[in-house]
């Protein structure tokens, strides 16, 4: 029997959907949705009560004109009511129609939630079902904040129907993620993992999902889970297909189940406990072997179900990334899929071999791949599939196949879908730069890039090709004659124009001894390019031409010719007229040594991450790039380049431009740059962008400039503590030297050493203007109890500051006893008349005072335990801020002070230190341990010191520095 | 997780949309012909699975679906889900539709989306999935069908025949409903197990 018969459908609602149907025009469509709208309407507002039926015919009209995407603005209060109706079919419609039309800032939560109470106590288990479904679809806060603590105890009582089970344990997924704060899970933990072990199938798989989550949350509390996640799955995989009956899919035992099972697996590492894992290799093992069986049926879902669990398994076993063995056989198995008629395979064999191909046991293993993969780039009918192998191919590439795969990659390009050329030239482009062994090829393969797909080459792209060149004196004389052949093609890509422009404009003198690349052939090449390109190309052209004046002096008079035309000189863009003036003057007033020497060579620029790196990343979001790639990128830019320090806008040019603001962003650097500003963070938005890290000196100096200037108070009280004072302290926590701020006016250095209970601090004031600061005054003050803690003497400094100029003043710190706050330097000048004044924490803390302690395992296994009063440690976790990379952290804690203790921790991935703090009056013991969890990026952070204060200030000191 | 589900026709006309995450009433009209038009220019025999629009979050999230008939079925979900158990669950989804309606086809989805919703809540809540077996849920949707009938039993009756004659009545009621090309079954659904 069929379980909606079609007889029984609501005659009224057929006959306004086929009217809808029969609309000639959306105008019709409309009118007739109005005039139902206003029907609709004045039946709810009459005054005769509507039977449910009426109701629920309406409120089906409703969905359905919602449906066709017109705003539903009534009607919600009507559902409400229905809520509180005794009977099934009204409640239901109720819930239905606000499952669907509210959202979760709805004012009439709270009334909803009235409703939800009553049938949550009902006991009518379809009643609880209803509710539980809709706090799941709407999941506000509201709704966390009334039921959070209610949900859990449905979950695992004892009397609680399995369908409600399931609602429950979903239910309070969803009311986890949206308020994690409010689940606490606490007592429930061991319950809601057993719940893997529950009678029904259906309860297990939704309670899975809710422990996945939670455990990915908080791996610890939730370790138990692996162990009967393994048995439960064993129990799957071993079973024969008809044992779970109505959870047997087309022959294949519960394969929902088994996928989720393997994913939660996938939260841990393989498991610790050597029967525990035995079991699970077995599992893996024998899923692996029913893949070779013959099929139990011809059905694609049977193959479906079955893979399903394959590709889940594999996922599992990279990323355990420990058993060879396991690892060969997946990749034996994915290679299989490669050729599978079922295009659904190859997507997913292609996807998780992206995964393989970083593990080092099974990377060669990849590679032997690489024909299929290529074939499947040229042959795939199906966008996604090329996509896939795509990224295959660059996951797999390496010194030994880089040229193949990018030639491949380059003439599939010619092809490519428009919506992934750009991505496939980035990738290009890293590789390209990454595994070149010689420069011609790299110069080859860009411009080969440039001339294919010429509009998805974004500047990130060819700034790279001319650092490059500009680095590399070996490829200069090359790139010129390549350059110089691409710009005869034509019809060349803009993009070309620049790069060539800006090439021959810097090394056009290494090909001008050939008459068939002399100098005006040069430049009447790229010239016969001019007129064509956007006013960005031009502009550059034309710094182009004032450096061939100074390479080759005889085109001095050609070029002068071209500028000094109308439709240079008095071109109506200010930026073009500009340059054009501005050159033809400098052509013709300055000597050629004053021309040379403005005109000089590129200098080599710095070594940086590259910035296509950073564009790739940007674009495929953190987790596309990884980690060990980045790495490399920058190992392998580093070999392509020399080092330095600057943008490639801040030219040998930028002097002599350097009023003119524009908004052009060239290589030549036209814009108001670093000389005069002296603000880091004011060169260009763009290149800040581009090419990566600002310091962190500049960007606090960005913070600091407006609030500094516009807010200091004129009065000759000490300013209260800048709002980010205790965030610049943080920076010194681990260092002793560096700026400690900097702003429009002022920048203050710091240089730093401690001794025993003793330090000094010199601190450099630095005038960033060129006028004068007068009445130049500076003070240390203790706030709190600090003034019996410790001791600052400080001589007072030159009461004027000329403009452009540094003083020092030296600071005699003496500890007397442990402290938790910082002292403040209070600066008072006038600038310009106006009264500045400003307070800063200075940089000392507790751990300026450590010396080191080397000690052996056993020892401090023994201080740890006599340390074990409760007041005496003090402990945090707390979210990774920055990079979790082990050198950095090891960094971090060398400059802590303490002395850092290798083999004492049984893991290897734990950090032990331990060290005295010396004060004048006493001792303090300290001991210290940090526990990453890479996975869920947070750190667990234990102190025990022998002062109880001196713990739970370090710990917090110390909590903001990873 | 499952982020949405949607179903529509051939021609963009959406039969079903649910969205596990809010969004306003436009947008979610935008990702559903977005959705639409990446879907329907897809050549048959090409794999399942693409990455989702830019609206539903672009490559981090896929577009899993399946084309029966005139129907597409698309879920959108994150990288949280196997790609094959989601078809595996389209499958099933439409195995029940086909079970409780009997032979399914693009009109029953029409006159009965309340009925659809019902079916496809007791497989999938709050984005996740509840129940995978068949059986179990059109238990479910059966025992929920006798409490209706039940109740309209005793207090619909009376007000169903009004209807109905009120109904007879009006003049502009059409003779023939015109179902046009939309009639289409869904061809040879294995029958399940």
């Amino acid at each position: 029997m069929p379980a909606v018969s079609k007889g029984d459908g609501m005659r009224g609602l057929a006959v306004f959907i086929s009217d809808i149907r029969n609309c000639k025009s959306k105008e019709a469509e409309i009118k007739r949705i109005n005039k139902e709208l206003a029907n609709i309407r004045s039946k709810f507002k009459g005054d005769k009560a509507l039977d449910g039926y009426s109701k629920k015919k309406y409120v089906c009209k409703l969905l359905f004109i919602f449906l066709l995407g017109h705003d539903i603005d009534f009607g919600h209060m009507e559902a409400v009511n229905l809520l509180s109706s005794n009977k099934y079919t009204e409640k239901q419609i109720g819930y239905l129609f606000i499952s669907v039309l509210v959202n979760s800032n709805s004012e009439l939560i709270r009334l909803i939630n009235n409703a939800i109470k009553n049938d949550l106590s009902s006991r009518n288990p379809t009643f609880m079902c209803l509710a539980l479904h809709c706090i799941a679809n709407v999941g506000s806060r509201e709704m966390a904040e009334a039921f959070a603590s209610e949900i859990p105890r449905i979950l695992v009582a004892g009397d609680t129907m399995d369908s409600v089970k399931q609602s429950a344990a979903l239910c309070l997924l969803r009311l986890y993620k949206t308020s994690p704060d409010l689940v606490l899970m606490g007592e429930w933990t061991s319950r809601v993992v057993h719940l893997l072990n529950d009678q029904h199938m259906g309860v297990v798989t939704a309670a899975i999902s809710l422990i996945t989550c939670l455990s990915q949350k908080n791996p610890d509390e939730f370790k138990t889970c692996v162990s009967l996640a393994v048995s439960r799955l064993s129990r799957i995989v071993s079973s024969a297909s008809t044992d779970l009956q109505d959870y047997t899919y087309y022959f294949v035992p519960a394969p929902w189940l088994s996928c989720k099972l393997l994913r939660l697996l996938q939260c841990y590492p393989p498991p610790e406990d050597g029967a525990v894992k035995g079991r699970l290799v077995e599992c893996l093992e024998t899923i692996l072997n029913k893949a070779q069986e013959p099929p139990k049926s011809k059905k694609v879902q049977h193959s479906n179900a079955k893979n399903a669990i394959l590709f889940e398994a594999i996922a599992l076993i990279i990323h355990y990334d420990s058993e060879p063995n396991l690892l060969v056989r997946a990749c034996n198995q994915l290679g299989q899929f490669l050729q599978h008629r079922e295009t659904n395979l190859r997507y997913l064999a292609l996807e998780s071999m992206c995964t393989l191909a970083s593990s080092e046991f099974s990377h060669e293993a990849v590679k032997t791949h690489i024909e299929t993969v290529i074939n499947a780039l040229k042959t795939e009918r199906d966008v996604s599939v090329r996509q896939r192998a795509a990224d295959l191919l660059y996951a797999m590439c390496d010194r030994s196949n880089a040229k193949q795969i990018v030639a491949e990659m380059l003439s599939y390009l010619e092809t490519a879908d428009y919506s992934i050329r750009e991505e496939m030239v980035l990738k290009v482009a890293i590789l390209a730069e990454k595994y070149a062994v010689d420069y011609s090829w790299y110069v080859d393969t860009i411009l080969n890039l440039i001339r294919i797909a010429g509009d998805y080459v974004s500047e990130e792209v060819w700034y790279r090709v001319i650092q490059i060149v500009i680095n590399r004196d070996d490829v200069q004389g090359y790139a010129a004659k390549t350059v110089f052949e691409a710009l005869q093609a034509p019809a060349c890509h803009e993009n070309m124009v620049k790069v060539g422009g800006y090439i021959l404009g810097e090394f056009g003198n290494l090909i001008a001894g050939d008459p068939r690349s002399s100098p005006l052939v040069q430049f009447n090449l790229l010239h016969s390019k001019f007129h064509l390109c956007s006013v960005p190309t031009r502009a550059l052209l034309l710094s182009a031409y004032i450096k061939f004046i100074n390479l080759f002096p005889e085109t001095k008079a050609t070029i002068q010719e071209v500028l000094r035309c109308d439709s240079q000189i008095r071109n109506s863009d200010v930026e073009l007229q500009q340059r054009a003036v501005e050159y033809l003057k400098l052509s013709s007033i300055a000597s050629t040594d004053v021309l040379a020497t403005v005109l000089e060579e590129m200098p080599p620029f710095p070594e940086r991450e590259s910035s296509i790196l950073a564009k790739l990343k940007k674009k495929k979001g953190p987790g596309a790039v990884s980690v060990t790639e980045m790495e490399d990128g920058k190992r392998e830019g580093g070999e392509l380049n020399g080092g330095g320090d600057r943008g490639p806008d801040a030219s040998a040019m930028a002097a002599s431009n350097a009023s003119t603001p524009s908004p052009s962003a060239d290589l030549l650097g036209i814009r108001p740059a670093a000389p005069v500003s002296a603000a880091p963070a004011s060169v260009g938005s763009l290149l800040v962008d581009v090419f990566s890290e600002a310091g962190p000196a500049a960007s606090s100096a960005a913070v600091n400039d407006e609030g500094f200037l516009s807010s200091a108070p004129p009065s000759e009280d000490p300013a209260p503590p800048l709002s980010e004072a205790d965030e610049l302290l943080n920076k010194f926590v681990c260092k002793n030297n560096g700026v400690l701020f900097e702003n429009q006016l002022l920048q203050i250095g710091i240089k730093s050493e401690y001794r025993q209970n003793l330090g000094r601090m010199y601190l450099f004031y630095g005038n960033k203007t060129s006028v004068q600061f007068a009445s130049f005054t500076t003070t240390v003050s203790y706030p709190g109890e600090l003034q019996s803690q410790l001791n600052v003497q400080s001589k007072p400094v030159e009461p004027l500051v000329e403009g452009g100029a540094q003083i020092q003043q030296v600071l005699n710190i003496e500890c007397l006893t442990d402290f938790s706050e910082a002292p403040l330097l209070n600066i008072k000048f006038r600038y310009g008349g106006a009264l500045q004044n400003l307070t800063l924490k200075l940089p000392v803390t507790i751990n300026k005072f450590f010396q080191p302690t080397e000690m052996a395992s056993q020892d401090f296994f023994q201080r740890w335990k006599q340390l074990s009063q409760p007041q005496q440690e003090a402990q945090k976790i707390f979210k990774a801020n920055n990079s979790m990379d082990t050198e950095v952290l090891k960094a971090k804690l060398l400059g802590l002070g303490m002395a850092l203790l290798d083999n004492v921790d049984p893991n290897p991935e734990n950090y032990v230190c331990a060290g005295v703090i010396q004060t004048k009056g006493q001792q303090v013991g300290c001991l210290l341990r940090l526990e990453p969890n890479a996975q869920a990026q947070m750190y667990r952070l234990t102190l025990r010191c022998s002062k109880d204060s001196v713990s739970r200030r370090l710990c917090e000191l110390l909590a903001e520095q990873f | 997780m499952i982020k949405a589900i949607l179903i529509f026709n051939n021609h963009g006309k959406p039969r079903l949309s649910k969205f596990y995450e809010h969004y306003n009433e436009d947008t979610e009209q935008q990702i559903i012909r977005e959705t639409f038009h990446l879907v329907s220019k897809r050549d048959e025999n090409v794999c399942n699975f693409l990455e989702g629009g830019m609206l539903i979050g672009g490559s981090d999230y896929k577009l899993i679906y399946r084309h029966y008939a005139t129907l597409y079925f698309v879920f959108c979900v994150d990288s949280s889900e196997s790609e094959l158990g989601i078809l595996d669950l389209i499958q099933v989804f439409v195995e029940t539709l086909d079970k409780c309606f009997e032979n399914v086809c693009e009109l029953d989805l029409i006159f009965h989306v309340d009925k659809v919703h019902n079916i496809l809540a007791e497989m999938v809540m709050g984005g996740m999935v509840l129940e995978t077996n068949m059986n179990e849920i059109i238990t479910q949707v059966d025992a929920q069908n006798k409490m209706e009938k039940a109740e309209a039993g005793i207090a619909g009756a009376p007000a169903r025949a009004v209807s109905a004659v009120k109904n007879m009545n009006l003049p502009e009621m059409p003779r023939n409903i015109n179902i046009g090309d939309i009639s289409i079954k869904v061809p040879n659904l294995p029958s399940f197990k």
